[in-house]
């Protein structure tokens, strides 16, 4: 059979028009408001003024430590971290000025994994052992994926993941059964207490701050307490000029 | 040629020899001992029936695995309509089969099979945490035990 150019071009038109269709259909589909409005943002809030890390406070860390078996690894070259404190200059670069100088550089800031709108640690994970769960917003490690490359680590504008670079169990002082050890040549890092999330409880280390400094919540929904508290005073993310939208605010 | 029977006899002997292995194992034979399984006391069925468990709950445990951690789907419900949580740990070791030694390691030392990675992260049930011996290696650094 032999094809005309009149043949040609209409079929060429015709096959353009279907596959133009099928995106159209495909994108009112996706716009389905049913699905989107279900989807949560989890985000945190940490009140910088409420904080009594300074007073040599150390509760949500040693919740954290406690609930998800993070070792306690003196090296500070092997040191595994989900939730610690880091001085001013380190966390707020570029909030620097002689008066903030005056009234924070002092305190230690609270810092975890900021569970980024755009993670830069999951794009470059070679083996999806790090995902952001398209549900919640929370950026998920599976330790049964990570080979241990590292380059997520290197990613993080945040020095938000730890590597174990030797077994942790040893520098466990109590297991928690509840909730897994990692092993040697896995990258860890917090998880927003997913597995709490699951019950309907709040993330260890909120529920253990006595001064309630820390508020967790759905950003997705203007009426949570989270969304209420950013609306009510300023608050500030770590670094977002780098486009990577945290999901943990400041407010100062 | 007179020396025929010198040679045959070096012969048989020379085989009788290099096959000792063969001979030696096969008189020495006993028959392989089932392991010895504890059997749960709790708890009469277990999440499956008991033929797919002997025969796929690798199958079952990674799809446990990828469904929680991939998925966020915690609940197993069960042929029998009974719904478990979906953990090693707290489900199967914990209600039932107590620890790895005495259920998984016996299995799978019968039959040769190597002990998968899970055990270097998931733990044991916490009773039998409590009990266990310290077998874990002293820390590098600090140069003393810690305690269990």
């Amino acid at each position: 059979m032999k094809i005309t150019r009149k043949d040609f071009l209409l079929l060429s038109g015709i096959g353009l028009a279907g596959v133009a269709g099928s995106k159209l259909m495909g994108g009112v589909g996706a716009a389905e408001p049913s699905a989107e409005s279900t989807r949560k943002r989890w985000g945190m809030v940490i009140d910088l003024q409420k904080c009594r890390q300074d007073d040599g406070c150390k509760d949500c860390i040693a919740a954290c430590n406690q609930r998800h078996n993070v070792p306690q690894i003196p090296d500070p070259a092997h040191e595994v971290k989900w939730i610690w404190t880091e001085k001013f200059e380190a966390v707020f670069p570029s909030q620097q000025d002689d008066y903030t100088r005056q009234n924070y550089t002092a305190h230690p800031i609270l810092v975890a994994c900021n569970h980024c709108a755009e993670p830069q640690c999951t794009r470059v994970c070679p083996t999806g052992a790090t995902w952001k769960r398209v549900e919640d917003g929370i950026v998920m490690m599976d330790w049964h994926r990570c080979i241990g490359c590292k380059y997520c680590m290197v990613a993080c504008p945040y020095g938000a993941r730890s590597f174990n670079f030797t077994d942790p169990r040893p520098y466990i002082k109590q297991i928690n059964p509840d909730f897994p050890t990692r092993e040697s040549g896995v990258v860890e890092k917090c998880n927003f207490c997913a597995d709490l999330l699951a019950v309907g409880k709040q993330p260890a280390c909120v529920g253990a701050c006595r001064e309630k400094a820390m508020t967790f919540g759905d950003l997705a929904d203007a009426d949570s307490d989270v969304r209420r508290l950013l609306r009510a005073r300023y608050s500030i993310r770590r670094k977002p000029e780098l486009g990577t939208g945290p999901n943990v605010f400041y407010l100062v | 040629m007179r020396d025929r029977p010198v040679i045959v006899a070096g012969l048989l002997l020379f085989v009788a020899l290099f096959a000792f292995p063969v001979w030696h194992g096969l008189a020495n034979r006993t028959p392989p001992t089932a392991p010895a399984i504890k059997l749960p006391v709790a708890q009469k069925q277990c999440v499956a029936p008991i033929a797919y468990m002997r025969s796929s709950h690798m199958q079952l445990l990674i799809d446990w695995r990828e469904q929680v951690v991939r998925d966020d789907q915690r609940q197993f419900h069960a042929f029998n309509g009974k719904v478990y949580d979906k953990s090693l740990t707290k489900t199967c070791l914990e209600q039932c089969h107590g620890n790895k030694a005495e259920f998984c390691d016996r299995c799978h030392n019968y039959s040769g099979v190597s002990t998968p990675y899970c055990w270097s992260c998931h733990n044991n049930a916490p009773q039998v945490v409590a009990e266990a011996p310290d077998r874990r290696p002293t820390p590098l650094l600090t140069g003393r035990r810690i305690a269990p």
